[in-house]
C-alpha cells in the first residue's frame, strides 16, 4: 500500500492486520495508516470490517496476525486503557458518558483531581478548570456544571470529543459521529473537526454518508470482506469513486423467476413510527414474492418491522392486511393475523435460551396443542420434530437449550417457530446474520420454498449478495425514508449503495 | 432437578438433625405441628413462587394476612355469614392483587416498592378497620348522625372468632385431620388439612406449570420478557395473573391464621410472613431474576424454616438466636446454590 502521508512516519498505522471470530475472519491482512494533522474517513459496506480494524486500532481487539505502530515504533496494546495512555482515544457510536454527572464529572471520571491526601476529596475548581480548557478547544460553551443528561445529542458528542482531548488524544477514532445529530449539529462537528485537525489532531472518521465523507476527509480508506479495496486521495474522492471501491465485485445471481406476484397481502400506507421522520413510508408485499428493505445501519428497516409487528407505537399511517384493516398494537394481534416477525436480534427477542429448542418451538403455539390449558406432550414433540426436519436444525434432539446452539441453528428455531404458526406474512430482520454459509443456504431455500407457497416475505438486510439474489423488488430506505424502489431487473450493488448513501438528490421512480 | 436433590438433601440432613436432637422431636404430635405450619406456610410460599417466576416479588404478603384475618373476623363479629366472608376475603385478595398487577404492568412501578408500600397500607387499614364502630355506623346510615357521634374506637383491638360454633368446616379445614391414619393404623399419615391443601393446591400449580400453557408462558416471560413479548405471549395479563393468586392465597392464609389463633392482633399478625415465604421460595431454588423454580423445590424449601426453627428449640439453642439460625441458614443454602451453579454451568460451556 503506497504510503500516502507524504514520507513522514505515520503517527499510527495498523500494518497486515487480521482477526478472526469464533473462525469467521473479519479481517485479514488489513493495513491503515494516519498522520499527524490529518482527517482519515474508513468506509464499506456493512461488515466490511471497519468496526473491528477500529477497535484494534483503539486496543479493544487485540489482532491475531499484524503489527500496531505508534510513531514507527511497534506497540501491543492490550486494551483501551493502553491506548488511551498513547493518546488513541475511540468515540463509540453510542456516547460513553452518564447522563447523571455533570460534564465537569464526566469529563474527570476515574481521575478525578483530589486534595487532603488520604481523604481523596474531590478538587472541584481544578475540575472546572480542566473542563473548561477541554470544553474551549471544541468550542462549546456551557457551564460545567451542567448534567450531562438535559445536553442534545450534538454537545454531548462534543463533551465527549473533549473529554478525549483532555485525555492528550493525538488520535481521535470517531464512528459513525453524525449518525443522529440534526444538519446543524453535523455542520458544528465537522468545524470542530477541522479546527482539532489544524491543531495537529488526527481523526480516523467512520461513516456511511459519503456527501459528509467528501467535505473533511484528507483521505479516504476503503474496506470491503475485510481486506483493503483500495485509497483515494483528496482530490480523488467523489461518491462514485467510493461506491466503486466499497461495492466493487460483481455478484453471480442466482435466478429464481420474478415473482409476479400475487394479490396485495401487506399494504402499508404513510406508515410513521417516530414523529421525528421526515414523512411516512409506503409500500406493499404481495403473496408469493420477496420485497428487502435495504440501507444502511439506522435508516429505520428495523422500526418499520417493529411497527408492523405491534412491538413499537405506530405515530400515523394505515396498513392493510389482505385488504382488511390492521392496527397493530401487541405481537399477538399480528400473530393472530398471521403477520410474523423473526427478529434481528435473536438472543435477546427471538429466543428463551435457557428452554428447549422443543419449548421455543412451541411457545407462541400453545393454543393449538394443548386442551384445557395443558399442552399434549407428543403433539409437541411433533411440532418441534417437524421443524427440526424441516429446517435441518443439528441438534441431539428436541430438548437441547437453544443456548446451546450455534448462531445458524438457532436462527432455524425461530424460524420453525413461525413455521409452525403458518405465516402469511413473513417478517425477516436480518436473518442470516452471524450465521454460518450453510446455515444461511438452507434460510434462502427456506424463504423460496415459503414463497413458491404463496407466503409473502418482507426482508430487512443488510447483506447486499443476498438482496440481490432473493428480491423481487427492493426498498431502499434512507435516514427514515424511502430513498427508491428498484424492481428485479434494475438490481445492482451499486444501485442499491448509491440510494442507500443518499447520492442521489431525488427519488427514483419505481 | 439436580437442584431439587440438593434442597432434598438439606432438608433430610436438618430433618435427622431434629430427630437425634431429643426424644420429644420425634413424637406424632411435634410432626403434626411441622406438618401443619409447612401447610400454612407453604400456601403463602406458593404464592410467591407464582410473582417470583415472573422475576418479580411480593412484600405485601404478611400485612394481607394480617388484613384478611382481621376483616374476617370483623365480618363474623357483625353476623356476617361464614361462607360469604370467607368469599368475600379471597375476592379482597384478588383485588389487591389485581391492584398491585396493574400498578406495576401499565405503570411499570417496580414490584418492589408496589407491594412494599402495600406491606404498610393493609397493615395501616387493619388497625384503623379494627377501631371502627360497625354498630354506630350501620346505625348512623339508617337513622342519621347525632351530635358526637365518634366512629372510631380510641386505639385498635385483637379480633377474635365469633360464634366459631357456625365455622365447623372451617375448624376442620384448619385444624382436622386427613383420616389416612385412622384407616391404615399407620400414624404418621394422619396429616393436618393445612398441609393436604397445601399438597393440593401444590398439584394443581405443578399442574399449571410444569404441563400448561399458562407456565411455559410465565417461564418464558420470568426469563426473557422481551423474547416472551415478541413470541405473541401477553405479558402484562400473565404477570397480572401472578399476583392475583399470590394475594387471593395470602388472603386465605389469612383466614387459616385467625381460625387457628384464633385472636388476630393487627399489629403483628402475620408480621415476617413475607419474608419466611420469599426465604422458602429462594431455599426452594426460586431465583429472584425470573423464569426458575419448580415447585417440588418450592415444597422443599418451605419445610426448611420450620424444621430450623422446631430445631432450634430441641437441640437448646437460645431462641433469641432463632433467627440468626435462619440467616446464617439461609447465607448457607444461596452461597452453595450459587457455587452449584457456576460449576454446572462450567461444565455445559465446556460441553457446548
Amino acid at each position: 500500500m503506497a504510503d500516502q502521508s507524504g514520507g513522514a512516519t505515520p503517527l499510527l498505522e495498523a500494518r497486515d492486520v487480521s482477526k478472526a471470530f469464533l473462525g469467521a475472519r473479519a479481517l485479514s491482512n488489513s493495513s491503515f495508516s494516519i498522520s499527524i494533522g490529518e482527517i482519515v474517513a474508513l468506509i464499506g459496506e456493512n461488515g466490511a470490517g471497519k468496526s473491528t480494524l477500529m477497535k484494534i486500532l483503539a486496543g479493544i481487539h487485540q489482532p491475531d496476525a499484524g503489527m500496531l505502530l505508534v510513531d514507527g515504533h511497534p506497540v501491543v496494546l492490550n486494551g483501551p486503557e493502553d491506548a488511551i495512555r498513547r493518546g488513541i482515544v475511540l468515540i463509540h457510536q453510542e456516547l460513553n458518558l452518564a447522563d447523571n454527572l455533570t460534564i465537569a464529572e464526566n469529563l474527570v471520571l476515574g481521575r478525578e483531581p483530589t486534595w487532603g491526601g488520604p481523604l481523596g476529596l474531590v478538587n472541584r475548581s481544578a475540575m472546572r478548570r480542566i473542563t473548561q480548557s477541554a470544553l474551549d478547544k471544541v468550542g462549546l460553551i456551557a457551564n460545567p456544571e451542567t448534567l450531562v443528561g438535559s445536553l442534545p445529542l450534538g454537545q454531548k458528542q462534543l463533551v465527549e470529543i473533549a473529554r478525549a482531548l483532555s485525555l492528550n488524544a493525538r488520535v481521535l477514532i470517531m464512528d459513525e459521529p453524525t449518525s443522529s445529530l440534526s444538519q446543524q449539529e453535523t455542520d458544528r462537528l465537522i468545524k470542530v473537526m477541522d479546527e482539532l485537525r489544524d491543531k495537529g489532531v488526527a481523526i480516523i472518521y467512520i461513516s456511511h454518508r459519503l456527501s459528509e465523507v467528501k467535505r473533511v476527509a484528507d483521505r479516504v480508506v476503503s474496506l470491503r470482506d475485510g481486506k483493503n479495496s483500495g485509497n483515494l486521495s483528496r482530490q480523488e474522492i467523489t461518491h462514485d469513486a467510493m461506491v466503486k471501491l466499497m461495492v466493487g465485485r460483481e455478484l453471480a445471481r442466482v435466478d429464481r423467476p420474478q415473482s409476479a406476484g400475487g394479490k396485495v397481502l401487506l399494504q402499508v400506507k404513510e406508515l410513521k413510527h417516530s414523529s421525528s421522520a421526515p414523512q411516512g413510508i409506503s409500500f406493499e408485499v404481495r403473496a408469493g414474492e420477496v420485497v428487502c428493505m435495504a440501507g444502511l445501519v439506522g435508516a429505520g428497516r428495523t422500526e418499520v418491522a417493529e411497527t408492523l409487528y405491534g412491538v413499537r407505537p405506530m405515530i400515523s399511517g394505515q396498513i392493510l392486511l389482505s385488504g382488511t384493516d390492521f392496527k397493530p398494537s401487541t405481537p399477538s394481534t399480528a400473530i393472530k393475523r398471521g403477520l410474523l416477525l423473526v427478529p434481528e436480534d435473536r438472543r435477546h427477542h427471538g429466543l428463551i435460551l435457557a428452554e428447549s429448542i422443543r419449548g421455543n418451538i412451541s411457545l407462541p403455539n400453545l393454543r393449538g396443542i394443548s386442551s384445557m390449558g395443558l399442552v399434549s406432550r407428543s403433539q409437541e414433540n411433533q411440532m418441534a420434530l417437524g421443524g427440526i426436519a424441516e429446517l435441518g436444525i443439528r441438534t441431539t434432539g428436541p430438548t437441547k437449550p437453544a443456548g446451546q446452539l450455534s448462531g445458524g441453528n438457532q436462527q432455524k428455531v425461530v424460524l420453525a417457530r413461525w413455521l409452525a404458526a403458518k405465516p402469511t406474512i413473513l417478517i425477516l430482520d436480518e436473518p442470516t446474520r452471524g450465521v454460518d454459509v450453510a446455515a444461511k443456504s438452507d434460510i434462502y431455500h427456506l424463504i423460496e420454498h415459503l414463497v413458491s407457497r404463496g407466503v409473502g416475505v418482507l426482508m430487512i438486510s443488510s447483506d447486499l449478495e443476498e438482496v440481490l439474489r432473493l428480491s423481487d423488488r427492493v426498498l431502499v430506505l434512507h435516514e427514515h425514508s424511502i430513498a427508491g424502489e428498484l424492481a428485479r431487473q434494475d438490481l445492482s450493488e451499486e444501485a442499491v449503495m448509491r440510494l442507500a448513501t443518499g447520492s442521489l438528490p431525488g427519488r427514483t421512480a419505481s | 432437578m439436580n437442584r431439587v436433590l440438593g434442597v432434598f438433601a438439606v432438608v433430610a440432613i436438618i430433618y435427622f438433625g431434629l430427630m437425634s436432637s431429643d426424644p420429644q422431636a420425634r413424637s406424632p404430635e411435634n410432626h403434626q405441628n411441622l406438618e401443619r405450619r409447612i401447610g400454612e406456610w407453604g400456601i403463602l410460599t406458593l404464592g410467591v413462587g407464582f410473582v417470583i417466576l415472573t422475576g418479580g416479588i411480593d412484600l405485601s404478603i404478611g400485612s394481607v394476612v394480617c388484613l384478611s384475618a382481621v376483616s374476617f373476623g370483623l365480618i363474623l363479629e357483625n353476623n356476617g355469614p361464614p361462607l360469604l366472608a370467607f368469599v368475600a376475603i379471597l375476592s379482597m385478595g384478588a383485588l389487591i392483587g389485581l391492584s398491585h398487577g396493574l400498578l406495576i404492568t401499565r405503570l411499570n412501578l417496580q414490584p418492589f416498592i408496589v407491594t412494599l408500600c402495600g406491606l404498610f397500607i393493609y397493615r395501616g387499614l387493619a388497625q384503623l378497620l379494627t377501631q371502627v364502630r360497625f354498630d354506630v355506623l350501620s346505625e348512623g346510615l339508617t337513622n342519621g348522625w347525632p351530635e358526637g357521634t365518634r366512629l372510631l374506637r380510641d386505639s385498635s383491638r385483637n379480633i377474635g372468632l365469633a360464634k366459631p360454633e357456625n365455622l365447623s368446616w372451617l375448624a376442620t379445614l384448619q385444624k382436622g385431620n386427613l383420616p389416612l391414619g385412622e384407616w391404615t393404623g399407620i400414624v404418621w399419615l394422619d396429616i393436618p388439612n393445612p398441609l393436604v391443601l397445601f399438597m393440593l393446591l401444590g398439584l394443581i400449580s405443578f399442574v399449571a406449570l410444569e404441563c400448561g400453557a399458562f407456565g411455559r408462558r410465565i417461564h418464558a416471560l420470568g426469563y426473557n420478557e422481551q423474547a416472551a413479548r415478541y413470541a405473541g405471549i401477553n405479558t402484562a395479563a400473565h404477570k397480572i395473573a401472578c399476583y392475583v393468586i399470590c394475594s387471593t392465597l395470602a388472603a386465605l392464609g389469612g383466614i387459616l391464621f385467625l381460625v387457628k389463633v384464633p385472636s388476630a392482633a393487627p399489629a403483628s399478625a402475620g408480621n415476617w410472613y413475607e419474608l419466611y415465604a420469599i426465604t422458602g421460595a429462594v431455599l426452594g431454588g426460586f431465583s429472584l431474576r425470573g423464569g426458575e423454580g419448580s415447585i417440588l423445590g418450592l415444597a422443599l424449601g418451605t419445610a426448611i424454616l420450620p424444621l430450623l426453627r422446631s430445631l432450634v428449640i430441641f437441640a437448646g439453642i437460645p431462641s433469641d438466636l432463632e433467627f440468626m439460625v435462619i440467616g446464617v441458614a439461609l447465607l448457607l443454602g444461596t452461597m452453595a446454590d450459587e457455587l452449584l451453579r457456576r460449576g454446572s454451568f462450567g461444565r455445559a460451556r465446556q460441553a457446548g
